[in-house]
């Protein structure tokens, strides 16, 4: 019956879609109802293919299928988003790149946030949703919740994806930075993400330790806030049901507030309280540690969720936002900092007993590493945020090389750190396949990145005093042109740290194939049978 | 620390916990969202302010649509070098019909929102085609594919409506015409009088651009952008606005 109904559905997505691509208003509408209706007939197929076959019982095993998948598209789109980055980042350099002949298509307009949504959403996204599934599956001792739940998540996770980017290419954002996919993108982005919720919450419900574990603290709020920023931010009228096209409902100062109340707090829930649900669990895990101190996470945790949402307006430093509102905001930021580095301090402190393995083991390195980006760059934010110092600051390469050293310091590294951790377990392999490209990786990602974040500063900090930059007689000293002109070489190595960042990546993706490919399988009892 | 081992409670219970950590996380949005809806001073009482003309508005859609908005701000501070180089900072008047708002976050370019009048519309349909032919050191990419696109407008109708149900003080007669005022005010050589009527000089104070904006005969998302890009900061009359000192 369930079957059925499923396929009921599917059909009738799949007609829906045909039907919206013949009306519709603009190509990358087209595009994407016919992305949809061939998402929908594989779905259908699938489902017609595995109609009334028998189904196993796997109430006593873990769901680990949907995590090893996730693992994959964890790697895969993190190359995808490296990749466009760099090429972002050399249009930059050299302008040229920005071919003619593509019509626009390939314009760094539109490439932009094709890199921001894979870095962020693909990649950060698909590790997050993996990692939590395969976290608070262990910590709550039970299978997820809701069957086949998972595989809806994931699917629906990577549709969004195709959806959002080829949209982006095409033409289709609503320009609002980080949350650019277009009405009906955000409506699945929605049914998803409840979804997620769903299956998430129902674990903990259902879990079989008494205690909820503190990464899954981290994991839920984030899962929370992100539904909550997603469905204010994205209020909107669609022009017509057959057009990508749509007017917010907020405006002007409002409307600025309100974007970057969810632009912040994405950052800070989605690429740091989700982030450190993936610390609380990995780093103690892989050092063979318990977690420094329970009483700071308490502490942090709470104060971290409580005012992270204030930090927005620090985005709207002497701009029409009125004064009170930016003052609260430069405030909360500059509190913010004392939580951060409680984590921080509980993530690296983890180590205390065990720092000789900084020595023999890469992926506690990376780990480390990351952390400790962590602590530079919520630094950094909290500095940037005080109005003197923003006044130099906003509309810099400063602010680049800021979210930089977060992303691919902190979210990259431990992500990679994630991965190695994970797919010698998923896929029951004794080790990984070669240590020493771990070591390899790690020195190409960190690399990259001290030349990413250096020059960026350079930049950043030499355009916004020349900016400002006057003669004893009171004029402008430089044309905007000339500080285009002399970031230039900065904007070289920015894009050769980025290149050796996205070579780092590569190798883990031959390394962790090469280890599901040629190591041998485990011989001991397989881990994906829970401890009951 | 007898309070922290009460914490025990909420994390022995799923609900509690998903209930407490979505209170906490609600209260700095709501105390800086929502007094923006109503205290009066938020958006200054300025003359001069008018919704885009559907031709803009189709610009403005191009604009987004390119992403422009990734390397322009359109929100001048009041530090002296920036009123130097781009005039008076910005106010929340001057984008109080934009849907969303387009401030921006980054100047790899300079800032826009004064930017209209500034150059000729020959200035643009260059700067477009190729941006170094007028400025060597820029690293803007090429946009000369707009002035091949040719726009009919056959769906600004929907645009203007949308905007006005969002609450774009836009009339019947500005929805009813708004083809019509599309085209007129890319063809000089037609009767843009109904256009002028509507969003002209007698209504906010200041004549409509009505201009063949891309040079060429057909009617082209190069008008659209550049008609857009020439309107940018020019509405506000600031020889009647006196700032609000409390602000």
């Amino acid at each position: 019956m369930w079957d059925y109904l499923k396929l009921a559905a599917l059909g009738l997505v799949a007609v829906l879609a045909a039907i919206a691509a013949n009306y519709g208003h603009d190509l990358a509408y087209q595009v994407n109802a016919i992305e949809v209706m061939l998402a929908a007939g594989i779905a259908f197929l699938w489902v017609v293919r595995s109609a009334g076959d028998p189904k196993p019982n796997l109430q006593h095993e873990y769901f680990d299928s949907v995590v090893r998948a996730g693992a994959i598209a964890t790697a895969f789109w993190g190359v995808v988003g490296f990749l466009v980055g760099v090429v972002i980042a050399s249009q930059l350099a050299f302008p040229q790149l920005n071919f003619e002949f593509l019509q626009g298509y390939g314009n760094f307009g539109r490439l932009r946030p094709l890199h921001t949504s894979a870095v962020i959403f693909a990649f950060c996204g698909n590790a997050l949703i993996m990692s939590s599934f395969y976290v608070v599956q262990r910590t709550c001792a039970t299978r997820l919740f809701g069957g086949s739940l998972g595989w809806f998540v994931f699917w629906g996770w990577q549709l969004v994806i195709v959806l959002a980017a080829s949209g982006y290419v095409l033409g289709a954002t609503q320009s609002k930075e980080y949350a650019e996919p277009v009405w009906y993108v955000d409506l699945l982005i929605t049914v998803v993400w409840v979804a997620y919720l769903v299956a998430f919450m129902g674990t903990l419900i259902k879990r079989k330790e008494p205690h909820i574990y503190v990464a899954n603290w981290f994991y839920l709020s984030f899962i929370l806030t992100i539904a909550m920023l997603h469905i204010v931010n994205n209020l909107a009228i669609p022009v017509s049901v057959f057009s990508s096209k749509s007017v917010q409902l907020t405006a002007g100062v409002q409307d600025a507030m309100i974007q970057w109340w969810y632009g912040h707090n994405a950052v800070g829930f989605f690429l740091t309280a989700g982030f450190l649900g993936m610390m609380y669990y990995f780093v103690p895990k892989q050092a063979e540690r318990p977690v420094f101190s329970y009483k700071l996470s308490i502490i942090h945790f709470w104060a971290l969720i409580f005012l992270y949402i204030w930090a927005g307006p620090h985005h709207l430093h002497y701009t029409a936002l009125p004064d009170w509102a930016s003052t609260l905001g430069m405030v909360f930021s500059v509190i913010l900092w004392m939580p951060s580095w409680g984590g921080m301090i509980n993530g690296l402190m983890t180590l205390s007993g065990a720092w000789d393995k900084l020595r023999t083991d890469p992926i506690i390195r990376m780990m480390v590493v990351s952390i400790g980006f962590y602590g530079m760059s919520t630094f950094e934010g909290p500095m940037m945020s005080i109005k003197a110092v923003n006044s130099l600051s906003h509309y810099t390469d400063w602010t680049i090389g800021h979210v930089h050293s977060g992303a691919l310091g902190w979210n990259g590294m431990i992500t990679f750190g994630v991965l190695y951790y994970l797919v010698p377990r998923l896929w029951n392999r004794e080790r990984l396949y070669s240590l020493k490209l771990v070591s390899w990786h790690f020195w190409l990602a960190t690399i990259g990145i001290v030349l990413y974040a250096s020059s960026m500063w350079v930049t950043g900090i030499m355009e916004g005093l020349m900016w400002r930059e006057v003669d004893a007689n009171g004029f402008l000293v430089n044309a905007f042109a000339d500080t285009v002109a002399a970031k230039f070489p900065m904007y070289v190595v920015r894009a050769a740290g980025g290149g050796l960042f996205l070579t780092g990546a590569l190798i883990m993706c031959w390394n962790l194939w090469m280890t599901v490919r040629a190591q041998p399988a485990r011989v001991t009892q397989n881990s994906a049978v829970p401890a009951e | 620390m007898a309070f922290l081992d009460k914490h025990k409670a909420i994390e022995t219970h799923a609900t509690l916990l998903m209930v407490l950590s979505l209170l906490v996380v609600t209260i700095g949005g709501i105390v800086q969202i929502v007094p923006l809806f109503y205290l009066e001073n938020t958006i200054e009482k300025v003359e001069g302010m008018r919704p885009y003309t559907p031709l803009e508005l189709a610009g403005r859609e191009i604009y987004i649509r390119e992403g422009c908005y990734g390397c322009h701000s359109q929100m001048i501070r009041p530090m002296r070098d920036e009123v130097e180089r781009y005039g008076h900072y910005s106010l929340a008047a001057e984008s109080m019909y934009d849907r969303p708002f387009q401030w921006g976050s980054k100047r790899t370019g300079p800032d826009l929102a004064r930017v209209g009048g500034r150059y000729s519309d020959e200035w643009h349909q260059d700067h477009f085609q190729n941006a170094k032919s007028v400025v060597p050191e820029s690293v803007m990419p090429p946009y000369g594919f707009l002035a091949d696109n040719i726009i009919d407008g056959k769906y600004i109708q929907d645009s203007v409506a949308t905007n006005r149900l969002t609450g774009v003080p836009y009339t019947d007669e500005m929805v009813e015409n708004a083809l019509a005022d599309f085209t007129a005010q890319a063809d000089p050589m037609g009767d843009s009088s109904g256009l002028e009527e509507r969003y002209g000089k007698d209504a906010f104070g200041t004549a409509i651009n009505v201009r063949n904006f891309d040079g060429q005969p057909e009617l082209t998302e190069m008008d659209a952008l550049i008609a857009y890009i020439q309107v940018l900061g020019t509405m506000v009359d600031f020889s009647t606005y006196t700032p609000v000192a409390n602000r």
